[in-house]
Order: structure tokens, then C-alpha cells, then sequence
């Protein structure tokens, strides 16, 4: 774990009172997660080299303080198959408020999931484990537990999931690669401990799963009011 | 901080006793302990004078000892001050009955009292609460003897925010003949908090089961409490109030929305292998279970009853449980039609459940609960008793809990609590056989037994 990195960013974002997708990627990155190849963009120009790099699809998210749902404001655009796309997408998020750029990312496929942290007021640093993406709240299929995570709370949060059959590779589905996500939740609980009462939230939604690993898609930040 | 004046005193204060008022908390308290504990006992009201022809002293400080205990009954501006006097006599610990603190947005006054207690290494229980109850050694409960229901002596300790809750479960405790080692109500907790009682009763002889009624925990206070409950070698139990309550947090996150107040709760408690009680049902069936066995099973129930109909409302329990009633091999089966009297081989059922039938006796029960205790795949053994059946006796309760002394494996009964039933019951409960008055209440018995992990 990176803490010089990590501390740098959270001192970073305290002004605005969370932290934006990039640069909570980038912590991400310093305590040492899987995060999907991502790039953030200030022009057209160099959106499309990324893209032209990793190889389309791609996937398009607004940079801007303003919004903390993206999705909910039409600032993540999947599925982006060529440059003209990609172009388009960037002309759209100019007009949303507060842009200041684009991030444009790997496109990956798999099991989507949330993995998230929240301060308790009685237990402190906790985490959360969920079948994830937009309709997290709906399902409402997650499993709690106190930080430090033990390899064996790991595996019961995994076991304690109505969803986990997804996980296991649900009608002939391949499976997770559930020790990548045994050792996800590991570092990721690491990271909430060391987090602790400078933040509120976190919320990795979704990471995607699949028998390659886990890779974090999108990742937000609340930091604890001073 | 040296529980035992507290919770085993010889000699006590109480103070705040009225000179006119009888009914006044304080001289509910000086009366019953005066009357019914072997405790010296002196009354303290700042006037003096004469109470029921015994001397009312001034203060703590013109008592003729330093008393072990004082229990604190006057006005809450006043406790402050009582409190230092009580430090300064020497007094061995405070149970504060006065409410008036920060119930009442009093913190001022809660806040001096926790500082001299806690400077002095005083143990000091409440204030705004019931105290204590011992039995047979200390009651400071301001409520008249005769209106309590009092369980036995035993061995399950029973720690509540809540003094009303607290009466209440006693009540049920008794119902069920569960006994208790102590029942503390601490009220406000300003310095006595349910942390500091864990470790008490972790160490104190008279307990095997300890249980907590919580409302909440205050910051921070409710990871120290669970990290040391996990360590712990005793089973703790604990029933949360407040669970529909989400709290206002703002929806800025996923997480935070989705992890409520209760959600975290319910599920830091399983992971620290603290038994939750859901209701008040619970509590009760869990503690007595739990008082009788503390090592864990995996939940796997073999069931005698004398009715179908029992065994498959048991059967449906069992499986909303999240408890396995596995089939019985054939061969186990042909050992237990071979054990049982030869009139039941046609009539009985050997499946799991084993359906005794109304023309079962003493001896075929005892060579059923025998049998099964004997296979590996059953790890608890539930039985249905129903008394109007004529080939049960009396004794069986007695004989049956041999079975569990011999194999180890635990027994549980459902007997329905009626009076005349008492001796079977109490066969069963005085040889540390759990007996519930429900085939549900059975069933949550062998549940306490999967759910708990002591170290």
C-alpha cells in the first residue's frame, strides 16, 4: 500500500468533500487493487489514441465535481464501438455541468458486483459486499462485515450471498475466480482499516468479475465531514 | 475496578430514604434489604432522625463503616456531591437509581459523576436505572418484593439498558425456569457500560451464559465490545431494540444506504460469534440451551415424538432454522425397531422423525433417545413428549437425560408447561435438560446450539 499516495489524494479532494472516479482510482491503484485501464482524456484527441491502445469497445464517463451519479445524468456511455462514438460522447459531456474531461476505460464483461465500506457509528470501518451495478439497491443482496476482514469472513460473505450462484458460474456461466475475489475483499478491507474516520463511504460499484480476476469499473469516495 | 462490594456486598447505604413517604424507591429498597438479605443496612437522609425505630445517619461519612455498597436515590443535582462523599468514606462501589441526567439533557451532571468515578477506579452502576439483582445476596430493585417474579438461582446473567425490559424478561425467565446468576440494569451506563460487565462476568463462576438487551452502543464502544465477546468462552446472547430504526444518513453513497444501522448490527454480531436473539421468544430459549451446553453442533437433529403431526410441525422448524433432519440409514432404522418393544415394530415410524406412537412407554423411549445418540450423523436429539399419552411416567424426564450424561450429545425437550406436568419437567431441568413449553421454542434451542461458537 502506497499511504503517501493515498494520504496525498484524500488531503487532495478534502476541499470538495469527495473524491472523484480518477483520482480514487488512482488510490485504488496505491493500496493495490485491480482497476480496469482507464485514461483520463482532456480532448478528443486523446481519447481516441487510448482507445485506438487498448482496443474498442470502450466506455466513456464524465470528469466533473459537480455530478456524483453519473449515470444518472446520461455521463457514462458503454458499449462505445469506434472513434466516431467516442467523439459524439465527448461533444455530449461538454454541454453536462461542471466538465472538466473525459475518462475513457476498458470495456470488460463478467459478473458485476459492489464492494463497499462505511463508517459505523458503533462497529467503525465496515465492509460491504454486494451483487452490484445500477440496480444494487434493488436486489438489495449484500453481506456486511466488521474490517479486518479474515480470509474466512472473505469466504462467507461470498457464501452468504442469494446471488452467489452467479458467482459460481450460474446455467453454465463460467465461474469467478473466487480466490482473485477472496484477496480483492482482503486488500480492500486493509485499505477501509487504514482509511478509517477520514472517510464516510466508499463505494467500488461495479467491480467485474469474471474467471480472469476482479477489476474495479467505478469508484467513489465520500470523505467524513470535518 | 473491584466488582465484588458491588455485586456482593455485606453492608450497604441507602440514600434518599424518606421520613414519610414508604412507598419513596429508596425505602422500597432499605425494606427489602433490611428485611430479606443478610446485608447491614443503614438509612441516610440529610435531616437524620428515626425510621421504622432505626437511626437515619446524616451522610455517608457518619455511618459506623465504610459500606461496600450505597445505593443512590436522592435528587440528581444532589448526586454529585454524594458521589465524592461516597469516594472519600471509602465506599466500595454505587448503584445511582436517580433519574434526571442525560435522559433529561443533563449531561453536565453525568458527565461530573463518570470523571470522580472513573478517576477513583469507583465502580458505579446507572444512574436513571434499576441496579442490581443477586439472588439471594442483593436486590436494588425499587420495586416491592411481592411484586416480582424472581427466577431461580442459575446461570444465566442478564445485563439490560432498559430496567422495565429487564423486569419483564425475568419474569419470563421464571415462566420458563430459566435461573439467573445476576441481572444488572444499567440505565445511562455513564460508567458501568455492558463492556466492562462482559468482563466481570467472563470471570465469575456463578455465570456460563451471559446476555445482553442493547439499544445501542455509543461511538466506537460496540467494536471494543465485540472483538472481546469473540474471545470470550462463554456464550453471549444479545436482543437489539431499535432495529427499524435507519438512522438519517444521507443517501450519498450506495453503501451507506444499504448498510442500516441494523443490517451492520445483525451481521457484526454472527461474525463475532455472538448469538443474536431476535425477540424476546428467543432470548429465553437461547439462554436456557445455552446454559445447559456450550459446545457447538452442526445442527444436525434426530426426532422422537409420540404424534406425526409433532414431528412434521418440528420437521418444518427445523428447516426454517437453516437445521438438517437427515434420513435415517436402514440399518439404523433395524437397530432402533430392534431396541423398541416388539407391539411398536408395526405400528412405529423409523424415518427421521421417529414416531413413537401413543402406545409407546418409558423404556422405549429410552432405547429410542439411546439408539440415535449412538449415530454419528445425528449431532442433537429432539424430543416431543406429550404427557396425555399413558405410557409416559413422571420419571422419564430423569431417565431420559441420562442418555445426553452418557453419549454427550445434547437433548432437548418440548413438554407443554402445564402444572401437573412439573415433575416430568422438572426431571428433565434439574439434570440440565433445556424443556420449552413450544415445539418452536425446541426447535430455537438447537439453534442457539449451531449459532453458538465459544472459544
Amino acid at each position: 500500500m502506497l499511504k503517501k499516495k493515498i494520504d496525498h489524494i484524500i488531503q487532495q479532494s478534502q476541499t470538495h468533500g469527495w473524491v472523484m472516479e480518477p483520482d480514487a482510482k488512482t488510490l485504488l491503484m496505491a493500496a493495490g487493487l485491480p482497476v480496469a485501464a482507464f485514461t483520463r482524456a482532456k480532448d478528443e484527441r486523446q481519447a481516441t489514441a487510448f482507445a485506438e491502445k487498448i482496443g474498442y469497445p470502450v466506455v466513456a464517463k464524465v470528469i466533473s465535481r459537480q455530478i456524483v451519479h453519473k449515470s444518472e445524468v446520461g455521463g457514462v456511455i458503454v458499449g462505445i464501438e469506434t472513434p466516431q462514438a467516442l467523439k459524439a460522447a465527448h461533444a455530449r459531456f461538454k454541454g453536462l455541468p461542471g466538465f472538466e474531461g473525459m475518462l475513457v476505460e476498458q470495456m470488460l464483461s463478467g459478473v458485476e458486483i459492489i464492494a463497499g465500506a462505511v463508517m459505523d457509528p458503533q462497529f467503525g470501518p465496515t465492509v460491504l459486499l454486494g451483487i452490484g451495478g445500477t440496480g444494487v439497491e434493488l436486489y438489495n443482496d449484500t453481506t456486511l462485515r466488521m474490517a479486518p476482514l479474515t480470509e474466512s469472513d472473505a469466504k462467507a460473505m461470498l457464501g452468504g450471498l442469494r446471488g452467489g450462484c452467479l458467482l459460481m458460474g450460474y446455467r453454465g456461466g463460467p465461474a469467478v475466480d473466487m480466490a482473485a475475489l477472496v484477496s480483492f475483499m482482503l486488500k480492500f478491507s486493509e485499505l477501509t482499516l487504514y482509511l478509517n474516520s477520514r472517510i464516510e463511504s466508499m463505494d467500488l460499484n461495479p467491480v467485474i468479475c469474471s474467471s480472469n480476476g476482479c477489476q474495479i469499473s467505478d469508484a467513489r469516495i465520500i470523505l467524513a465531514a470535518e | 475496578m473491584n466488582f465484588e462490594p458491588l455485586f456482593k456486598p455485606r453492608s450497604m447505604a441507602v440514600i434518599g430514604v424518606s421520613l414519610t413517604n414508604d412507598r419513596h424507591p429508596a425505602n422500597v429498597i432499605y425494606n427489602k434489604t433490611h428485611l430479606r438479605y443478610p446485608i447491614r443496612v443503614y438509612p441516610v437522609n440529610p435531616r437524620g432522625g428515626v425510621l421504622q425505630r432505626e437511626t437515619v445517619y446524616r451522610s455517608i461519612g457518619a455511618l459506623p463503616e465504610a459500606v461496600d455498597h450505597a445505593v443512590i436515590a436522592a435528587r440528581a443535582e444532589f448526586v454529585p456531591e454524594i458521589v465524592a462523599e461516597c469516594i472519600a468514606a471509602g465506599v466500595g462501589g454505587a448503584t445511582v437509581i436517580s433519574g434526571g441526567f442525560a435522559e433529561r439533557q443533563r449531561d453536565d451532571l453525568q458527565q461530573r459523576i463518570a470523571t470522580m468515578a472513573r478517576e477513583a477506579a469507583f465502580p458505579l452502576v446507572g444512574p436513571n436505572c434499576l441496579g442490581i439483582y443477586v439472588p439471594s445476596v442483593l436486590d436494588t430493585f425499587f420495586l416491592p418484593t411481592e411484586r416480582l417474579v424472581r427466577p431461580e438461582p442459575g446461570r444465566v446473567a442478564l445485563v439490560s439498558q432498559s430496567g422495565g425490559v429487564l423486569v419483564d424478561q425475568m419474569v419470563k425467565f421464571a415462566g420458563q425456569g430459566v435461573g439467573l446468576s445476576m441481572a444488572v440494569s444499567i440505565g445511562n451506563k455513564a460508567v458501568i457500560r455492558e463492556i466492562e460487565l462482559l468482563r466481570y462476568l467472563l470471570d465469575d463462576s456463578a455465570t456460563s451464559v451471559i446476555a445482553f438487551y442493547v439499544e445501542g452502543f455509543g461511538r466506537g464502544e460496540g467494536r471494543q465490545f465485540v472483538l472481546e465477546a469473540a474471545q470470550s468462552c462463554k456464550p453471549v446472547v444479545i436482543l437489539k431494540a431499535g432495529k427499524s430504526h435507519q438512522g438519517s444518513r444521507a443517501v450519498s453513497s450506495h453503501t451507506a444506504s444499504l448498510a442500516g444501522n441494523y443490517a451492520v448490527f445483525s451481521q457484526v454480531m454472527a461474525q463475532h460469534g455472538i448469538v443474536e436473539a431476535k425477540n424476546e421468544l428467543e432470548l429465553v430459549a437461547f439462554c436456557e440451551s445455552l446454559s445447559c451446553y456450550q459446545n457447538t453442533v452442526e445442527g444436525r437433529v434426530g426426532i422422537i415424538t409420540i404424534s406425526g403431526g409433532h414431528g412434521a410441525l418440528a420437521s418444518d422448524a427445523c428447516v426454517q432454522q437453516n437445521l438438517m433432519v437427515p434420513p435415517l440409514s436402514e440399518s439404523d432404522r433395524s437397530t432402533i425397531r430392534a431396541n423398541l418393544a416388539p407391539r411398536l415394530a408395526a405400528i412405529a415410524g423409523f424415518d427421521n422423525p421417529i414416531d413413537m406412537t401413543g402406545s409407546a412407554v418409558d423404556d422405549d423411549f429410552f432405547a429410542a433417545a439411546n439408539s440415535l445418540a449412538q449415530i454419528s450423523d445425528i449431532d442433537c436429539i429432539l424430543l416431543l413428549l406429550l404427557p396425555y399419552s399413558p405410557g409416559i411416567t413422571a420419571d422419564l424426564g430423569a431417565r431420559l437425560s441420562q442418555v445426553q450424561r452418557q453419549s454427550g450429545k445434547p437433548l432437548v425437550a418440548y413438554v407443554p408447561h402445564v402444572e401437573k406436568y412439573r415433575m416430568l419437567i422438572e426431571g428433565f431441568e434439574l439434570n440440565r435438560i433445556p424443556v420449552s413449553s413450544s415445539i418452536e421454542g425446541a426447535v430455537l434451542m438447537v439453534a442457539a446450539l449451531r449459532r453458538c461458537r465459544p472459544c
